[in-house]
């Protein structure tokens, strides 16, 4: 058997200056690119859409001001102020304005903003006005599409307002064949479109715009050797003076050509995963499987004695500070959705190689070094384990998992393989299968994924079986019946299963909408050129072009779903302890428990709505009056006893998460009302759709807008996170909670299931807690679990990080698919995941 | 069905993921009733055999439950993976589960049935007649030894510890089970090296047993005295130092041939 290289590097000076640079001051948002984009498009109005992108795209590289940041040896900074953010107005831009006066103070992810770039901003915006992808896909939707938006049943936020990302382009190739391949490779295609075709002209127009793309980039990074040669030139520090000049080399090397050393390779992997972001504002631009397709490089030097070990890892160390310093600003509620300033750039180590044997490397441990050194958010390191796995990466996995960094997340290639193929990979392809974003697997440089396109609330269909389809005093769903005369747990849930299906159908109209806007509007030249098989169709990605297309929209509440369904099903239909009308009048007075301002709101509008309808005014009198009433409203103290009562025995009941099969089941056939339905809808890319189980962090805000739900949760709070159980209910030990998850059918859901444990640090003491975790894992994998990943924080540290965030900038914690600094998440998402429960070892 | 499995006894609790008790991932059994009556004892509600109420967060909570082995088993097969991953398995706690013997035999036997390891942790006072039934069926013997001189061993756990020091002997000498020895680290009862080593020096001597483990003493199952309305017997004393069972575990490695770990 090989051996790797598993000596820990030690950490370089340079690295510890980078992260602290990096860190020093509130990211800032600025105005160059959306200005730059703008003078460009006023050029060329009138052209195709794909040439005013590439002409735009090669304008704002050429122009885009430049930074080489101290001690850096890898370069290529989107923006002047680290960490910064530029803009993307094509998409959307009005929530940017209307939220200039707050962006700087809100909860989640702030950022600073100077007048003079609102003021820039305003004007390049202005050009926009009617030009988004947001306005076109708005017209595109079914009125009850918007009106389900609007009632909280799903929130497809991420592509209505921003590019897509979600993709992990053919970085292998850049390295192998250069830009200079790519352009020849367009430019053979082109010369072998006949005038006749009938998509001559399209595809010529793309094709251009592919070549005009690659110069684009070309000439971006040879403005970084200029750059790095004229500070050499001033440099007083001979060492530095030699970083400089040998930068400088190498951009004016690649990303043009082949990459002829583990150097270069780097250099030239950064500026594509950095222009793709100034390219489109989509997030989860996922570097895939760094250790293959870097480690023919690293080897080939270190064979030959050009790169010592610790350099590469300095390297590496440098890479993963790049990735940190790529940023975006999403509107509020988006922010809240995605806390932590994540850009989910997934890199993924381990698994097999295409022809099914351990794919380990030295740079699959560097790799996990590299994430120890910097310490920060980026990359979502993850790891694919198999029933072939390398025992040493896994324990070094472990290892990083225990400093409590959130990171890696681990997934289970004997589920996801076997998941791909049955949505028409090949076995080689699905081998080959990397993570986009949190959790979501698809083949490398051939899939547009369009993962992540929706959050979709289980809850919410939920309430409507209460309400009739009734929402805040509206029809806000179709109706299904009277609860009350519902007289089989069968009919309920035949009940909860239309609603389900007519709310997944409003997402899919609204997703597809969304998605022939992009296509319409933001075709990409630059990501598509790097996908297969856009250059042999002539279309870009967002067009169709890619080999694999998918759409997968998340669901998230099967906790809760579950739990509140086999409450229906025990205490009112088998045991009949509480009739439906009690726990629906239960749900509607949250258990007795009292309401917040929420309810107050809901109600006043629902009164407001009566009133206009009589036809008569609503005064601002009248809306405080009834806000104040609820606020003061006291239920007749018998009512309150009965409601908690009833509360009570909701709590006694079995919760899924215990390895309770009556229970397990349920949520097993919960999960199938979203991922089955799913898989018979058609995206205009000619691809189907595919189920997620993940809210990323979109549990919290979305569940404030949930009321009471029969499995006990009071109204307005976080709905359960990811396929886990809720937060408090699993009570039998992680194995059990393991084994409940388990039972899902992870397999259908092949956009990706997300499984958050917090596991407290001495469960995983010494070498043997580190072993046992690694079982841990195991086990629950070879019960066909997706993915795990964990939080190794101690409650006390999180508490204590809330009360003084002074002391904990560098608290890293798991939100959902990635990490985030503690400190920078808002009050309610850390309160989230305080409460998500800690497993310790029991003593 | 086979006879073993319908056999009954009392248990008051199962804990899964358990990582401190035995190789691995395991599954703990508690079984009600013990001779022993050790001051310092985390689990009082452990030590009479009757069913008992506790309470518990402000709860009253039925300790005692007869069940069979079958339906122990129902739990304890639940989490194979992970036994399978980790070399883990079953650890039957207590109480002390040799005074259960036939219960105690069939839930080893059992396991070891669905290919599982089995262990014990025991005060081994007992008959030796009823240890010897469930030696064939297991892989790890656990076994407390707290103190090598009779009378402050009486002094603080209510019983003498001849029988005990002779089974230890008899048990290494059937080399039917790996003998591990235990000892809780107790301030004010054997916390000097004198007393630790004089355990050291007779574990050594026992045929084949190689490890011992230092668990230092804590007061985490004080609240279960007041939920049984009992006095807690230790008072105020503190867990021993880090450091200290650092030197303690130096110092008996230093003077023995024995394994020394820190915690179970």
């Amino acid at each position: 058997m090989k051996g790797y290289d598993k000596r820990k590097i030690n950490k370089s000076e340079r690295i510890s200056t980078l992260v602290k640079d990096l860190y020093e001051k509130m990211p800032e948002i600025e105005a160059s690119r959306a200005e730059l984009l703008t003078q460009s498009y006023e050029k060329t109005e009138g052209e195709a859409v794909i040439t005013r992108k590439a002409k735009a795209f090669y304008h704002i590289l050429k122009y885009l001001p430049i930074r080489i940041r101290n001690q850096e040896l890898i370069v290529g900074s989107t923006t002047i102020a680290p960490r910064g953010c530029q803009t993307y107005p094509e998409f959307s831009y009005t929530w940017l304005e209307e939220e200039f006066d707050t962006v700087e103070t809100r909860s989640a992810d702030p950022f600073f903003i100077s007048e003079d770039t609102k003021k820039r901003l305003k004007k390049a915006n202005e050009y926009w006005k009617g030009k988004t992808t947001s306005e076109l896909a708005t017209s595109y939707m079914a009125e009850e599409t918007l009106r389900a938006m609007k009632h909280n049943f799903f929130t497809p936020g991420n592509y209505f307002y921003n590019g897509v990302g979600h993709v992990t382009v053919q970085y292998e190739e850049v390295l192998r064949i250069g830009l200079e391949g790519i352009k020849e490779r367009a430019a053979k295609e082109l010369e072998g479109c006949k005038v006749y075709d009938p998509d001559y002209g399209t595809k010529r127009r793309f094709l251009e715009g592919v070549i005009l793309s690659c110069e684009g980039v070309i000439q971006y990074a040879r403005r970084y050797g200029a750059l790095a040669k004229a500070m050499a030139g001033r440099e007083k520090d001979s060492r530095r003076k030699k970083e400089l000049l040998r930068i400088s080399q190498i951009c004016e090397r690649v990303p043009a050509y082949p990459a002829e050393s583990f150097y270069e390779a780097c250099q030239s992997f950064w500026f594509i995963q950095q222009v793709l972001q100034i390219e489109s504002s989509g997030h989860s631009i996922s570097p895939g499987r760094f250790d293959q397709y870097m480690y023919p490089y690293y080897e080939k030097d270190l064979k030959e004695g050009k790169i010592t070990p610790e350099f590469a890892q300095e390297l590496i160390d440098c890479l993963w500070v790049k990735l940190n310093d790529l940023n975006k600003c999403r509107d509020a509620a988006s922010a809240e959705g995605f806390a932590g300033y994540s850009l989910f750039q997934n890199l993924i180590v381990g698994g097999q190689t295409k022809e099914g044997r351990d794919a380990t490397n030295d740079l699959s441990f560097m790799c996990i070094t590299a994430s120890e050194h910097v310490f920060l958010p980026m990359p979502s390191l993850s790891i694919r384990v198999w029933h072939g796995s390398n025992q040493d990466l896994l324990i070094r996995a472990a290892e990083l998992t225990r400093t409590g960094i959130g990171l890696p997340a681990y997934y289970n290639d004997e589920v996801i393989i076997p998941a791909l193929m049955h949505r028409g990979a090949t076995l080689e392809e699905a081998r080959n299968y990397n993570i986009i974003g949190c959790v979501e697997p698809q083949v490398p440089g051939k899939t547009d994924g369009w993962h992540d396109a929706a959050f979709f609330n289980m809850c919410r269909p939920l309430e409507m079986v209460f309400s009739n389809g009734y929402d805040k005093g509206e029809i806000a769903s179709i109706q299904t019946g009277d609860v009350e005369s519902f007289k089989t747990f069968e009919e309920f849930l035949e009940a909860y299963k239309k609603q389900m299906e007519y709310n997944i159908e409003l997402m899919v109209n609204g997703d597809n909408a969304i998605d022939m806007a992009h296509a319409a509007l933001a075709p990409l030249p630059f990501e598509s050129c790097l996908v297969d098989d856009c250059i042999k169709r002539g279309i870009s990605a967002q067009e169709g072009g890619a080999v694999y297309n998918f759409t997968g929209p998340q669901g998230f509440g099967i906790a809760n779903v579950a739990d509140s369904l086999y409450t229906v099903k025990k205490l009112v239909f088998e045991e009949k302890k509480i009739s439906m009308g009690e726990l629906k009048a239960a749900l509607e007075m949250n258990f007795g428990k009292g309401f917040g301002k929420e309810k107050a709101l809901e109600v006043a509008l629902q009164v407001a709505r009566e009133v206009e309808k009589e036809g008569k005014e609503v005064t601002k009198d009248l809306i405080s009056k009834v806000i104040g009433q609820v606020l003061e409203y006291e239920l007749p103290e018998e009512q309150k006893n009965r409601y908690r009562e009833i509360h009570e025995m909701i709590l006694a009941l079995p919760k899924y998460g215990n390895d309770v099969d009556e229970v397990d089941e349920i949520a097993r056939e919960a999960a199938y009302l979203y991922t089955r339905p799913l898989e018979k809808y058609e995206n205009p890319r000619g691809g189907k759709y595919q189920a997620g189980l993940y809210p990323v962090s979109a549990n919290v805000p979305l569940g404030a807008q949930t009321g009471a739900t029969p499995d006990g949760r009071l109204a307005y709070t976080p709905v359960a996170d990811g396929v886990g159980p809720t937060s408090g209910f699993d009570v039998s030990g992680p194995t059990a909670s393991c084994n409940s998850v388990a039972k899902l059918d992870h397999a259908i859901a092949s956009n990706g299931t997300l499984f958050n444990m917090k596991m407290h640090p001495t469960a995983m003491a010494g070498e043997k807690g580190l072993e046992n975790f690694v079982s841990l894992i195991r086990g629950y994998f070879d019960q066909q679990g997706m993915h795990m990943q964990f939080n190794v924080v101690d409650r006390a540290t999180l508490l204590d990080a809330q009360k003084h965030p002074e002391k904990y900038s560098g608290l890293i914690v798991r939100v959902a698919g990635y990490s985030a600094l503690f400190t920078t998440l808002s009050k309610s998402l850390q309160d989230d995941i305080i409460k998500r429960t800690e497993q310790a070892a029991v003593r | 069905m086979e006879e073993y499995l319908n056999v009954s006894g009392r248990i008051f609790d199962i804990q899964r993921y358990s990582i401190h008790d035995g190789p691995g991932i395991r599954t703990i059994v508690f079984l009600k009733g013990c001779a022993l009556r050790c001051k310092w004892c985390c689990n009082p509600e452990s030590q009479s055999f009757e069913i008992e109420t506790m309470v518990i967060n402000g709860k009253p909570k039925i300790m005692g439950k007869d069940v069979t082995v079958e339906e122990v088993m129902e739990t304890v097969k639940k989490d194979l993976p992970y036994y399978r991953r980790s070399q883990g398995g079953i650890t039957l706690s207590g109480g002390e589960c040799t005074l259960q013997p036939e219960f105690s035999k069939g839930l080893l036997k059992a396991s070891k049935e669905m290919g599982i390891s089995t262990a014990i942790e025991s005060t081994a006072y007992a008959d030796y007649e009823k240890i010897e039934k469930l030696l064939p069926y297991l892989d790890y013997y656990l076994m407390d030894i707290k103190h090598i001189n009779a009378k402050k061993h009486k002094e603080y756990t209510g019983q003498d510890n001849k029988r005990i020091l002779e089974n230890a002997k008899r048990i290494a000498e059937s080399g039917e089970t790996e003998l591990i020895i235990r000892v809780p680290v107790v301030p004010g009862f054997n916390d000097t090296k004198e007393e630790l080593l004089e355990i050291a020096y007779f574990a050594q001597k026992l045929r084949g047993v190689r490890e011992l483990h230092l668990l230092p003493y804590h007061a985490y199952g004080k609240g279960k005295y007041e939920g049984l309305n009992r006095e807690y017997p230790m008072g105020e004393v503190k867990t021993p130092e880090p450091e200290k069972m650092k030197l303690f575990k130096e110092v008996i490695e230093e003077k023995t041939s024995m394994r020394c770990q820190l915690g179970g």
